[in-house]
């Protein structure tokens, strides 16, 4: 009795009550119509769809920097990656059909033709990616060490104007893919662009399991457990330890001769790097790659789900980032779903933009009740 | 009058923190003007009493309480502490609660400022009165002479000296004028004998108007003295209720721990001088409200070395600025090398240690376990808690070691806690005094600063933490600088004493002088009676 007291204690009462919620929502949905296994499954792929993105919440939070409201910084940066792979790859299909391929191009055509093309292009938009946010995320460190105290609304300005400039920068960029670029000027980005034929559901259908209407998608499961793992063991490292520290009690990391400007440095570069390789997984398994507005309001419900997850301003942990975004995307998913077969109407997104903006609000008001 | 119902009664009180008992059918009462005096061990449950009694909302957080509470016949269940304000109860806290930008007189006045009429009152109602500071220093300043004190009402409270801040939280507490009861947490601990004298009699002076006061501290002649009756707490029971005519200092402590106290042992050493160790060549420490103008001194190795003086006038800021803390300059040497001041990591790695004054501030990692806040330095300066994989790519965290460790601490030093993974901020504050000097011992340091290491610590306890100094001292030859402003503590343990006064150092005497040359010393005149003495190079 003692034990389940202190596991209800640990896990905190809004967690259970919103799991009883979820657990009503998955058992009423026989009798209104829905398919549980279909349901499931949907939740599941947003769950994988998701993960990375929250968390990309975990390093700034430790370190004390507060929520990542600056997330489409790094959102951008993965956004970058994914249309070079694109380019790249569409430029050597075309040499290589043109039978031009020489040197470099002849080695990439030669691997795209391979049974791992899809896998290879993936690689190659993280690794592009990767760089890119470690440098923005640099640039986004200076700033944020600049306003102790003020990280959260200085980050969300940061997150807002890089999607602004970089709606100009979408447009100029020399991309000429035909697959990418509006069909009738011939430059400019598209707002949405197709994964498909380059690395749509690489991870997700690795090993993946379907039964029926049900469908796994183990691969973006086990790719982002690995991230996870990958956080963990980072925070149990020396440098992770003086992170922690830092986000604790920065005059007593100070004190104990740590430079708390580089360990915040350090932070944000890793939320912003966890940031693209996030959204890389979210489009791999969507399908479909997001530019101009796009990036915008991705923050919010991952700062929702991990708040929802039981984080608090300066802590947060891997089961606050899995209960979290299960429990965020699992009342998403299911929410809609239900109220409109039991309302015979189609308010489905309505619905959706109603709860998930519901749970922002309700995540955000919890948040100043921690204690810091 | 015997059917009287006194101003508090406090029934059968008892407090849990999830299954961990910490008070227990606790019964008191108390009259108006009458001051009590609680004492108990660290940890006995004294701060966790006075927090149901005023309501803080750690209790309710933390499950309630049980027992009842009745002021003046009435029982009260506090919710918050404005209602326990609103009932007449003030409370100042064992560690401060000032707003650190703010002034002294907007300290004591927030919240109920003085305030003028003008038009826009008329439209948004009282609560766009603008302040009439006039009105407002006037009043700050009438709270603070009260208390026989003088402090600039206008200083900001990050810039004051630890004891005018003390007196800035009790003024705030007179200033209400309803207060019937005010309870003060270890209000003396920050405060040089001297200071806390004043304080003394100018709660004499509250009681005198009918305020009763509830006074909590480790200083058991203190109590003696101001007290009219005694209550003693051990492991959250009262053990006795006594007045102090019927007892002794020694008897009270002997009630606290429950065993007898040996109040003083260890006999003066005798040392060889040695080689220095430490060089300081005019040092300057720009810490708010403990600047150290030029000092310069010397310690030789494996001496235990003391720095005094009255709060504020920079013996603070000497550890501070030695160990990169605060903006410093001048020359210092530890070991033959030269000290980079302004970085702390520079000090740590030529071995020196430090424990600071701030506890709450800089001493502690509050979120995390007692084991992390106790190897943290060590494993990040010396590497140690650590285990290497990969050829020393990959620094992996040694939890076992940190445990072991943790552990190891927590007998040697007492430490009083569920277990090596409870959070600091959970102890009690002696307990986190105690947690602060583990940390510094684990780097084994060749030199360790120690400023106020007995601040809020049970007799009980002072004696092992002097003694566990002194045996760090004596084992691995470690040398000790303490700071602090219990000149009694210094003289028993040091070897020598220097007196800060004004920045500056005005004398470095042997601990066995007289408690007079010391008290002249703090006064700021250089007697020139007295002979110099050896080593000291002031
Ligand atoms: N928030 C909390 N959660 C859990 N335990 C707590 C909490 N606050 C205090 N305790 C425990 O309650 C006990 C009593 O603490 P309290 O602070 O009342 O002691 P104290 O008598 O004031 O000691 P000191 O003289 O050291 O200040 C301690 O063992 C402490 O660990
Ligand atoms: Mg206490």
């Amino acid at each position: 009795m003692v034990k389940f007291k202190k596991f209800i204690e640990n896990f905190g009462w809004p967690r259970i009550i919103i799991a009883i919620f979820l657990m009503c929502l998955f058992a009423a949905t026989p009798f209104v119509g829905v398919r549980l296994d279909t349901s499931i499954s949907d939740t599941l792929v947003r769950v994988g769809m998701n993960g990375v993105l929250v968390l990309a919440m975990v390093p700034m939070v430790q370190s004390g920097c507060g929520l990542n409201f600056g997330l489409p910084l790094g959102i951008i940066s993965g956004l970058i990656g994914a249309t070079t792979s694109i380019q790249i790859a569409t430029s050597a299909d075309a040499i290589a059909k043109s039978g031009a391929a020489r040197g470099l191009w002849s080695v990439i055509a030669g691997a795209l033709q391979t049974g791992s093309r899809g896998a290879i292009l993936f690689a190659a938009a993280i690794a592009i990616a990767i760089p890119c946010a470690a440098v923005f995320g640099f640039i986004y460190a200076q700033i944020l060490n600049r306003v102790k105290g003020e990280e959260m609304m200085i980050a969300t300005y940061v997150g807002f104007s890089s999607v602004a400039v970089m709606c100009m920068a979408w447009l100029l960029l020399p991309f000429n893919s035909a697959v990418m670029v509006w069909g009738y000027g011939g430059s400019g980005l598209r707002t949405t662009i197709s994964t498909d034929g380059f690395w749509r559901h690489v991870l997700s259908d690795f090993q993946s399991v379907t039964i029926g209407k049900f469908y796994l998608p183990t691969g973006m499961f086990l790719f982002f457990l690995f991230m996870v793992f990958l956080v963990w063991a980072f925070f149990r490292t020396k440098t992770g330890t003086a992170i922690t520290a830092v986000g604790s009690n920065p005059e007593f990391a100070r004190a104990s001769g740590i430079n708390v400007d580089r360990m915040r440095t350090i932070s944000v570069m890793l939320s912003t790097v966890l940031g693209a390789v996030g959204i890389l997984v979210y489009e791999q398994s969507f399908g479909f790659i997001q530019l101009y507005m796009g990036p915008l309001y991705m923050a919010f419900p991952a700062v929702a789900a991990i708040l929802l997850g039981g984080a608090s301003v300066n802590k947060a942990t891997m089961v606050n980032v899995i209960v979290g975004t299960f429990l965020f995307q699992g009342i998403l998913t299911m929410t809609p779903s239900v109220i409109n077969n039991l309302l015979k109407s189609d308010m489905s997104e309505v619905i959706r933009i109603i709860v998930s903006n519901g749970m922002i609000l309700y995540a955000l008001t919890r948040k100043t009740q921690v204690k810091r | 009058m015997p059917d009287k119902e006194p101003l508090l009664r406090v029934e059968a009180v008892g407090k849990e923190f999830f299954g961990n008992r910490v008070l227990n059918d606790v019964n008191f009462s108390l009259e108006a003007g009458e001051i009590l005096g609680l004492v108990g061990e660290n940890g006995a449950g004294k701060s966790t009493l006075m927090n149901i009694l005023f309501g803080m909302p750690v209790i309710p957080q933390t499950g309630g309480y049980e027992g009842k509470i009745w002021i003046e016949g009435k029982e009260a269940r506090f919710e918050s502490p404005f209602d326990a304000i609103d009932a007449g109860i003030g409370m100042v806290h064992q560690e401060f609660s000032l707003l650190p930008g703010f002034t002294a007189t907007e300290n004591i006045l927030l919240n109920r400022e003085s305030t003028k009429y003008n038009f826009l009152v008329e439209a948004f109602g009282d609560r766009i009165r603008t302040l009439d500071r006039k009105a407002m220093r006037h009043r700050a300043d009438e709270a603070i002479s009260l208390l026989g004190f003088s402090i600039d009402p206008d200083t900001p409270a990050s810039e004051m000296p630890v004891g005018h801040k003390q007196f800035t939280e009790i003024a705030r507490e007179i200033d209400r004028k309803n207060t019937k009861i005010l309870v003060l947490d270890e209000p003396t601990a920050v405060l040089a004998e001297s200071e806390a004298e004043i304080l003394i009699s100018s709660l004499r002076g509250l009681a005198a108007r009918g305020i009763a006061l509830i006074f909590i501290s480790h200083r058991l002649q203190e109590v003696m003295d101001l007290c009219d009756k005694i209550i003693v707490l051990r492991d959250g029971t009262v053990v006795k209720e006594t007045k102090p005519a019927d007892a002794t200092v020694f008897q009270i402590a002997s009630w606290m721990v429950g065993r007898n106290v040996e109040t003083r042992g260890a006999e003066r050493r005798r040392r060889e001088d040695t080689e220095n160790v430490l060089e300081v060549e005019k040092l300057w420490v720009d810490m708010p409200g403990e600047t150290v103008r030029s000092v310069t001194f010397s310690v030789q190795k494996g001496e235990i070395f003391g720095i005094g003086g009255l709060a504020g006038q920079g013996k603070l800021g000497i550890a501070n600025g030695i160990m990169g803390l605060y903006q410093a300059g001048g020359n210092v040497s530890a070991m033959g090398q030269k000290v980079t001041l302004n970085s702390p990591a520079g000090s740590l790695r030529l071995n020196m240690a430090f424990v600071s004054e701030d506890r709450r501030g800089v001493g502690l990692l509050l979120d995390e376990p007692i084991d992390w806040n106790i190897a943290f330095t060590a494993m990040q300066i010396q590497d140690k808690f650590l285990k290497k994989m990969l050829g020393g790519l990959i620094k992996w965290r040694d939890d076992a070691g940190m445990r072991e460790a943790a552990l190891d601490y927590i007998k040697r030093l007492e430490i009083r806690c569920t277990s090596h993974k409870q959070r600091a901020v959970e102890l009690s504050g002696g307990n986190q005094q105690k947690v602060c000097l583990a940390k510094a011992f684990v780097v084994g340091p060749e030199i360790l600063f120690v400023s106020e290491p007995t601040r809020g610590i049970d007799v009980g306890a002072k004696k092992l933490v002097l003694d566990t100094i002194r045996s760090v001292n004596e084992e691995f030859g470690t040398t000790i600088i303490i700071t602090s402003s219990e000149l009694e503590e210094l003289r028993s343990v040091c070897d020598r004493i220097a007196i800060v006064d004004n920045g500056r150092i005005s004398g470095i005497r042997p601990a066995d002088s007289l408690a007079e040359e010391f008290g002249v010393l703090m006064m700021g005149e250089s007697p020139v009676a007295v002979s110099d003495t050896v080593g000291g190079n002031d």
